[in-house]
């Protein structure tokens, strides 16, 4: 065991794919011999050589499909994308190629191999361009995985996991805490399953529901209900595509009452897939409508962010309005 | 002279502009229309074997195409391409290439596929959709694709193979596999933001990928001069992004021939990525779906007629003895049979079981995927004339 922050994680997480596979590459921008903006390819050219961990032209649409290219070929393809808010250029490989590619050819190919990392979120005083949570645009799109770690253990699991599952993954990394997490994360390789959330308490009386960076929140927010003699069962959700059916309705069917909570918009986000399953399945057991904490539908705004932010508080007072329904 | 060490560029005291008059690139034709060679050119290395392969591929193609255009008019299939007047583009381009090299196209290319060795029944499965698709019938006719004839399955967006073929190359590179990759599109496709990080990529990591423009004049109505672009083409974008560049008449099978080889010797022996713009006519429509003449001339039409690929070839090829009428009218009516016989057989062959829907999604179905086919399969046995296709066979 090593204390290590969440970015130590994923350098860790990378450092020992590419040591066991000679064919994993990491690239994007910046990732080179500099280690990436927020530092988290860094020492891996040193390590590996630079046709091994690369800087590539500053174009996401070119990286996705090169790594797709390179994936097809047989290899372990890595790509960064600087911020999420910059995966759009990408979005026709992404949607229409990476998750098509096993599937339009009957299995003649796969790009099984590919993995995108991508920090996300808000909370760093970025504005409109450095914040956003797109996950929902790429939950949309079947053939894809889509993985949001909470803490530092949780990432290198899953990066690890994402890295060598015979699927695309999407992995997006909770920019707000990459310095912020720290905790105890093995040296050595572990994996932790895709598509499994996890019960990370259990408790009685109402299910919070979150992932990536808004587990947090919701950590802080039951605190305070558990001081207002509530027990809350929180789940981190883990991968959002395929999701954890299963775990959530088996909570809710022992609760009766949910609160989602997500960074994103509101309107059209993945809360609301969560929802409307949830509601199908355990309809006669809720006792009270299923809350969604979210962002407003606004641009993610940047003198206005701790307002616009899902915060503990806002997801206190739905776990209130819940219980007092 | 002095120079700006930062940039690696000369430093001059006086404006220079430049245009695309600036450098100008000439086309390669070694096949003259008429069918006789240029003086003193340096051919390709070729023997009859190949020459007769590459004819005998071209007329199949081209006869397919006719039949397969009947067949969409007569409502058997739903829809397709044809490649009429560039079948040397890709036949000739593929008989440059090692069998083990990655072809990478759009949707124009079945010539290189067809020179691989792809059958005539493996054409009319994907064609027909059937259960023998090696593609399981789940896309249009016409996105083939083969991994034992490592030829990639076709998608629709435009460009984005381009890209790939990048990362594909770069892979064989670290790998060491002495292959490379050829990446086909069209010069509408080359607008595509795809073409430009491609090119550029694989200049920054001189990866063994031969770029290959099919120049055909059209993306289905619009014109490429003026309209798709103002300057000179797709060949000096090769250049800008610091790659060789070749320009060839792409209805000159030895010209194609040529330039894909010693394209290949760079890509392979040099690790140096290069764009070939072939200049052809695409003689046919873009589909089945669009009617040229809402969009040019029948005398624009008849003056590339002269020019066509096949029979220029054939030209040579029966001055020079390796080839006789006889042989194109019989090779042309054992095409044609066996298309109609390959043709009537995959009809016949029921569409791929309804348990393939959920396959290939993921490496694996997961839950979720088993419950909607399973729900879907109840709704199916509820209502089994409206899924004819289907119902008859749902276990």
């Amino acid at each position: 065991m090593a204390k290590m922050n969440l970015l130590q994680a994923i350098n860790s997480a990378l450092d020992l794919a590419m040591a066991k596979h000679d064919n994993v590459y990491s690239f994007g921008e910046d990732t080179g011999g500099f280690g990436g903006v927020f530092r988290a390819t860094s020492g891996l050219t040193e390590k590996y050589g630079k046709h091994r961990n690369f800087n590539t032209p500053l174009v996401e649409q070119g990286i996705i499909g090169f790594a797709n290219g390179l994936a097809s070929q047989g290899s372990y393809a890595v790509a960064e994308i600087q911020f999420g808010d910059y995966i759009f250029p990408a979005f026709d490989q992404i949607v229409n190629e990476s998750a098509k590619f096993r599937y339009r050819s009957g299995n003649e190919f796969n790009v099984g191999g590919l993995t995108i990392r991508t920090p996300y979120g808000g909370g760093i005083a970025g504005g409109h361009y450095h914040s956003q949570s797109p996950e929902a645009y790429f939950a949309h799109t079947p053939g894809l995985k889509i993985v949001m770690p909470r803490n530092p253990y949780e990432a290198k699991g899953l990066l690890l996991s994402s890295i060598f599952d015979p699927n695309p993954v999407l992995f997006m990394e909770p920019k707000r805490l990459y310095r912020a997490s720290t905790g105890d994360v093995p040296e050595e390789e572990y994996t932790i399953p895709l598509g499994q959330a996890e019960v990370v308490k259990e408790g009685a009386d109402i299910t919070l529901l979150a992932w990536g960076a808004q587990m947090e929140m919701t950590e802080k927010a039951a605190e305070l209900a558990e001081k207002d003699g509530v027990s809350c069962e929180i789940i981190d959700l883990r991968t959002i595509l395929p999701w954890d059916v299963k775990t959530v309705t088996e909570s809710v069917l022992k609760t009766g009452r949910l609160v989602i909570s997500q960074e994103a918009p509101i309107t059209s986000g993945f809360a609301s897939e969560i929802a409307a399953t949830v509601q199908d399945k355990c309809f006669l057991y809720l006792e009270s409508p299923i809350a969604r904490v979210c962002g407003l539908d606004v641009p993610y705004p940047l003198c206005h962010e701790k307002e616009y932010m899902a915060d503990h508080l806002k997801i206190y007072e739905a776990i209130k309005r819940t219980m007092n329904y | 002279m002095a120079k700006d060490k930062k940039h690696n560029t000369e430093i001059v005291t006086q404006s220079q502009w430049f245009d695309s008059d600036s450098v100008t690139i000439p086309m390669l034709q070694l096949l003259k229309e008429d069918g006789s060679l240029h003086k003193g050119v340096e051919m390709p290395e070729y023997d009859k074997d190949l020459i007769v392969k590459i004819h005998d591929t071209m007329l199949f193609i081209r006869t397919l195409d006719e039949r397969m255009i009947a067949a969409q008019r007569q409502g058997r299939i739903s829809f397709y391409l044809a490649s009429r007047g560039e079948e040397a583009e890709s036949v000739a381009s593929a008989a440059a290439l090692d069998q083990g090299d990655m072809i990478m196209g759009q949707y124009r290319e079945q010539g290189a596929l067809a020179y691989r060795g792809f059958t005539v029944e493996q054409f009319m499965n994907q064609l027909f959709s059937n259960e023998q698709d090696l593609g399981k019938g789940r896309q249009m006719p016409v996105h083939y694709g083969c991994r034992e004839l490592n030829f990639m399955t076709i998608s629709s967006p435009l460009g984005t193979q381009i890209p790939q073929a990048t990362g594909y190359a770069f892979g064989q590179k670290m790998d060491k596999t002495g292959k490379c990759t050829i990446c086909y599109f069209g010069e509408g496709a080359a607008s595509e933001g795809d073409f430009h990080a491609a090119l550029n990529m694989a200049s920054v990591y001189k990866v063994p990928v031969i770029f290959f423009c099919r120049n055909n004049g059209y993306a289905i109505s619009t014109p490429s001069q003026g309209e798709q672009y103002g300057g000179d083409g797709i060949a000096p974008r090769g250049i800008g992004y610091g790659i060789k560049t070749i320009r060839v008449d792409g209805n000159d099978v030895f010209a194609v021939l040529k330039a894909t080889q010693e394209a290949r010797r760079l890509a392979v022996e040099e690790d140096e990525p290069v764009l070939i713009e072939a200049m052809s006519y695409r003689m046919s429509g873009h589909s089945t779906s669009d009617d040229p003449t809402g969009y040019r001339t029948r005398d624009e039409e008849d003056e590339w007629k002269v020019k066509d690929p096949l029979e220029r070839l054939q030209k040579w090829m029966l001055n020079e003895g390796w080839l006789t009428e006889e042989h194109i009218t019989s090779q042309h009516e054992k095409v044609k049979a066996s298309v109609l016989a390959a043709l009537k057989e995959a009809e016949k062959v029921p569409a791929p079981h309804i348990d393939e829907l959920i396959n290939d999604v993921y490496d694996q179905p997961n839950e979720l995927l088993k419950e909607q086919l399973e729900e879907l399969k109840e709704h199916i046995r509820k209502y089994p004339d409206a899924y004819p296709k289907t119902s008859g066979r749902l276990d």
